[in-house]
């Protein structure tokens, strides 16, 4: 058994109002460094193990046919192999 | 005049949508499930609102892959009428029927009220009965209504007059008051480029007759009818 991960967020032109009250409430509970918070999806999907790069191009469709919507979304995909997969998202073009 | 009326499992809309139709203007109407695979010679499609498949994912994302929607593409693509009402415009959009997106209100807030909106084009068969600028009142009831779209498909909209209806206020005047959920332009309902797929926030079906408040929403029910008899 193989796992994706799929990390969903706002596009960076695109507001996020979960995210603006989400920050507004850091502030208010005394986390005044707090500069702005983006809020989006994880997805976690198990599926048939097959090598990396065809886990990669299964997952990456998966996301164009459904589980993101480009017009306000960008997608990343991990396999829980890949280095440094804790990393957060990179910003959203 | 034939409607058919699309229905999603957590559709909620439907019956109100073919009331209004059938027994408010007395035309055939017929709720198709969405595994039908065939319109069942519709003339009109309505896509009505609810919340299909629990919004799950997005609003309107999972519901485009039904069944019915191959038919539903195939019947805009023929340029015959289709519209779709709330969560019947978020399939519309998430089918790409319609361009842009609608996501969560500014407010984070599920908002059902009456609002006033202005119809800003004649050349839909949704709204040839009714005039450029006539305000028209009826409810919105969502939490994922805001429209996004970027500055070109936005510019593209606004060239080839595809927006059809804007929130506004009581006079018509377009303010940052009577938009209720953050959209882009006050934008509240679109057209496709040929003009004949509609979608919209507000409610029509939900305003068609004296008792339920108001029946400015039959405007749009009996346009497409007269626009077929013409």
């Amino acid at each position: 058994m193989a796992k994706a991960l799929v990390y969903i967020t706002y596009k960076s032109g695109v507001l996020d109002p979960q995210g603006l009250a989400v920050k507004g409430a850091l502030t208010s509970l005394g986390f005044e460094s707090v500069s702005n918070v983006r809020v989006g999806k994880y997805i976690e999907i198990e599926l048939e193990d097959a090598p990396p790069d065809e886990l990669r191009a299964l997952a990456e469709k998966m996301c164009k046919d459904l589980l993101a919507n480009p017009v306000i979304e960008n997608y990343r995909v991990e396999l829980p192999g890949d280095s440094g997969h804790s990393d957060p998202p990179a910003p959203g073009t | 005049m034939r409607f058919a009326v699309i229905v999603f499992p957590g559709s909620n809309c439907d019956h109100d949508c073919h009331h209004a139709v059938s027994a408010v203007l007395g035309h055939p109407a017929a709720l198709l499930w969405h595994k039908d695979t065939d319109l069942k010679g519709a003339e009109v499609v309505i896509v009505p609102g609810g919340f299909s498949y629990g919004d799950h994912l997005r609003a309107g994302a999972i519901s485009r892959f039904s069944p019915i929607m191959k038919a539903v593409g195939d019947h805009a693509a023929e340029g015959r009428p289709v519209i779709g009402i709330c969560n019947g415009f978020q399939i519309l959009a998430e089918s790409s029927l319609l361009p842009g997106a609608l996501h969560r209100n500014t407010s984070l807030r599920f908002i059902c009220e009456n609002v006033h909106i202005r119809c800003e084009t004649l050349r839909t068969p949704f709204t040839r009965e009714i005039e450029a600028g006539e305000r028209l009142r009826m409810p919105i009831a969502h939490g994922d209504g805001n429209y996004f779209c970027d500055p070109e498909t936005l510019a593209m909209l606004e060239d080839n007059d595809q927006i059809v209806f804007r929130y506004c206020d009581e006079e018509g005047a377009l303010t940052a008051e009577s938009n209720p959920n953050g959209s882009m332009g006050s934008i509240a309902g679109i057209c496709n480029r040929e003009g004949n797929v509609v979608g919209l926030m507000p409610h029509p079906e939900r305003a068609c007759e004296k008792a339920l408040g108001g029946d400015d929403g039959l405007r749009l029910f009996s346009s497409v009818i007269s626009a077929a008899v013409s």
